[in-house]
């Protein structure tokens, strides 16, 4: 590097947020002083405009190479400075920023030892910044097709509004129909609209839309590549039935020799099914679908004479033949809508649900009063004696949420009004009945909430503060134990069901998304989005977008709102058609690289291969990098034995003079 | 007021998980001593043992080194190679006679603020106790 280093060096106050705990000043003075250092300011606001316009003012007038600023996180605002330097004229990679904010200011108390950390911080990042080197970004194309994993409601919307841009969309589910957990709800509160009436039709508009191709009844099974560039390969599962036959008729599902046997899971086990079955009427693909670990001919080999279901079938679409399929393709952008599970009481013993037949969660309650359910939405109940229509009915709010000892903090922000509007549908349809609520806060936040809460109050349901201790049995009455904390009074309460309002939990199987994808999870175990308010739909893996409840607990409006951002957001590349490659790239030396290939065979990413160069009239293998697959993670270098492979701006050169100021003097 | 060794102490941390959980710390306002100065590496896989030594060299007491939680690599597999490397590294160094509690590698993910500050408090109180860094100080490195 011919030309000589002169630096600027700018200490943000962030108004107090750095100056309260770090003296600016003495740091300003420590920088002045540090070799190269032309010139060093310090300033309330940085990234303000007039804070960026000192640091381009001096890169004109001054003559400035190099920038440190000493601010705020590089993950916050490096973007913003790398722009400023850029539009001053300097490459935007001559930038080195010191975080004095949230690894020093924010995170200690002592004024001395603060300042003498930034000191260090300031003085490790000028060491850098005099050895880094000019980069430039390049662009390459994007795939103009999105993957969306998981069709119910903030899939299938986010699928559609990707679709209706003109783009390809691959809409995976796991299950064999689209629809997600707002297709086994009854009404929606708090308007109390059918649930089914209003997402059918665009599960119907998923399924048929020219642009979306709906791989249900499969899952995503390798993830590859980056932003713009993704590499995906899906498990169709077989159905065992041809679906370009099956007409959904259901005469298979009628003569199957285990009809009825199975718990249907669309019904939360309430209902029956079997081997051969649909999941709910309204499902779509409207296909029959095979269970392969119930059917006797696909597990023991026979089925009577012979199956039923073949003879059944009119349109000859059984077919045991059929294989798993591994479907491949190239997507720009994924959108993860993988959704929830929901509290399973059974971690809750008190309340008796493993054992009591009337003790039921609250989206069993869904089951039961929903028209197309295994009741016909009629309310009966067996109490372990008999079937009756439950007079006396308990809610019981905030069962696996808001609760520390099984390890949800969280509120679930749907029970309380899905409890409301459960509770009023049993006053719908059972007049007489006597129904009450057991909660800590009743949150009604959203729109229309507080009005429907009070709604609800005035049909005579009554809610009383307390967290219930204990459900136990007394004849054929299930009796409550509770302390009303209004009144500070114990109380018993006999009645004849009780629905526990279970909270949203991450998918069960939310692991294999997350080893899918490098996604993080936050402490309440949901996946983790890029910033908790400004970057809420996006993830630390560029291209990879979040949507509905596996980003944590919301209701459908919100998740309706959610899927709309995440699909604008995965718009952005593939509208654009090109997406940035980070230039911080790793590059081999192949003048000292000796070709062991040891780089070749640690790269995650196969992006390093052995190519054959002529050194001084030899012949020899060198490692060569490519840099469209290259993601700058430097294992490479950790491995060299020779030295020869370096990640860009973190060069061994780069970083052992950080090292060296921060070991330094003590 | 009793005079109390303060150590220095370098620390490597990955970009995705443990750098942002620093960060999250700060935001979060968790308090830990000052003790710790941060190096940001895109991955720990990217630290390179010689770092490690490099930093005993130059000065410093105690050595800590974070990144994702294994599985969570946002490349992947770069943790592992680290977990491999810097784990031969522990047993050369003491091997060499290096007190090994001043080396240690922990992780937390971007969401661990506060697992962050029991690290760092670890690792100070691990320097202090193993005392003022020497053995390599004979000769200074000038890069």
């Amino acid at each position: 590097m011919t030309e000589k280093p002169k630096l600027g060096v700018y200490i943000c106050h962030c108004g107090i947020n750095i100056a309260a705990t770090v003296d600016v000043e003495a740091v300003t003075e420590y920088a002045q002083a540090l070799p190269n250092v032309v010139i060093a300011r310090n300033y309330s606001y940085m990234c303000s405009d007039p804070g960026q316009l000192l640091i381009k003012n001096d890169i004109k007038e001054k003559g400035l190479n190099r920038v440190v600023v000493a601010s705020c996180s590089p993950r916050m605002h490096e973007p913003t400075f790398r722009k400023a330097l850029q539009e001053a004229g300097l490459n935007p990679y001559y930038l080195e920023m010191a975080n004095i904010r949230e690894q020093c200011s924010w995170v200690h108390e002592d004024r001395e030892a603060a300042t003498a950390k930034a000191k260090k911080l300031v003085a490790a990042a000028v060491a850098k910044v005099r050895l880094l080197e000019p980069l430039t970004s390049r662009e390459v194309d994007a795939e103009p097709a999105a993957l969306v994993i998981g069709a119910g409601i903030a899939g299938i919307q986010a699928a559609l509004d990707i679709a209706d841009a003109g783009f390809k969309v691959y809409l995976v589910e796991k299950s064999p129909s689209v629809g997600g957990r707002m297709a086994q709800l009854d009404k929606t509160f708090p308007t109390l609209d059918c649930s089914a009436c209003i997402l059918t039709p665009k599960m119907v508009d998923a399924a048929s839309h020219p642009n979306i191709e709906l791989l249900a009844y499969s899952e995503v099974e390798e993830v590859g590549g980056f932003i713009g560039n993704f590499e995906v390969k899906v498990r169709k599962k077989a159905r065992y039935v041809d679906v370009s036959k099956c007409t959904g008729c259901g005469d298979c599902a009628k003569e199957c020799r285990l009809a009825g046997r199975f718990p249907n899971e669309f019904d939360e086990g309430l209902g029956k099914r079997g081997a051969i079955y649909l999941p709910f009427p309204q499902a779509v693909p409207a296909k029959y679908t095979i269970d392969p670990e119930k059917c006797l001919f696909l597990t023991r080999g026979k089925c009577g004479k012979g199956p039923k279901c073949v003879d059944a079938c009119r349109a000859g679409a059984i077919d045991f033949e059929q294989k798993d399929e591994i479907v491949s393709f190239k997507v720009g952008a994924i959108l993860v809508a993988t959704g929830f599970d929901v509290f399973d009481p059974v971690r809750k013993p008190e309340y008796g649900y493993a054992g009591y037949p009337n003790v039921i969660t609250g989206l069993e309650m869904e089951r039961l009063v929903s028209a197309s359910g295994p009741t016909g939405g009629n309310i009966v109940i067996h109490n372990g004696e008999e079937e009756i229509v439950p007079k006396d009915i308990a809610f019981i709010q905030c069962v696996g949420s808001r609760d520390q000892s099984v390890g949800n903090e969280y509120c679930s922000r749907v029970c309380c009004m899905y409890t409301a509007k459960q509770a009023h549908l049993v006053k719908d349809k059972i007049p007489d009945a006597r129904v009450r609520v057991y909660y800590m806060d009743v949150r009604a936040f959203g729109k229309g909430f507080e009005e429907f809460y009070d709604r609800v109050r005035r049909e005579g349901i009554r809610y009383v503060r307390g967290n219930p201790s204990e459900i136990f049995k007394r004849g054929n009455k299930l009796v409550i134990k509770v302390e009303d904390t209004l009144t500070a009074t114990p109380l018993e309460d006999e009645v004849d069901m009780v629905v526990l309002a279970v909270g949203l939990e991450p998918r069960g199987d939310a692991r294999k998304i997350i080893e899918l994808l490098r996604l993080s999870q936050s402490p309440d175990r949901f996946f983790l989005e890029a910033h908790p308010k400004l970057r809420p739909v996006d993830t630390a893996t560029d291209g990879v977008y979040l949507a509905g409840c596996c980003q944590g607990p919301k209701d459908i409006p919100d998740t309706v709102a959610q899927a709309k951002g995440a699909a604008a957001s995965a718009l952005i590349p593939l509208a654009r058609g090109k997406v940035a490659i980070d230039a911080q790239v790793a590059e081999v030396n192949e003048a000292t690289c000796r070709g062991c290939g040891f780089c070749v065979s640690i790269c995650p990413y196969s992006a390093i291969e052995l190519v054959t160069v002529n050194r001084m009239g030899h012949m020899v293998e060198v490692a060569r990098v490519n840099e469209a697959l290259c993601k700058g993670c430097g294992s490479c270098s950790a491995g060299c034995l020779s030295n020869s492979i370096q990640p860009k701006s973190f060069r061994d050169r780069q970083i052992l003079p950080q090292i060296a100021a921060l070991g330094g003097t003590r | 007021m009793s005079e109390q060794f303060e150590p220095n102490i370098v620390a490597f941390l990955c970009n995705w998980c443990s750098y942002a959980g620093a960060d999250l710390a700060g935001t979060s306002r968790v308090q830990y001593p000052a003790n710790i100065k941060i190096i940001r590496v895109m991955c720990s896989g990217r630290v390179n043992p010689l770092f490690v030594v490099n930093a005993l060299q130059q000065g410093a007491d105690g050595v800590l080194i974070s990144g994702c939680h294994p599985g969570d690599c946002h490349y992947m597999e770069g943790n592992f190679y680290a977990r491999r490397r810097l784990k031969l590294l522990k047993e050369l160094l003491e091997f060499i006679g290096v007190d090994p509690r001043r080396f240690n590698m922990s992780w937390v993910s971007a969401s661990e603020g506060h697992k962050w500050k029991e690290v760092v408090e670890k690792a100070v109180e691990d320097a202090r106790a193993a005392g003022p860094f020497d053995q390599f100080r004979r000769r200074q490195i000038g890069w």
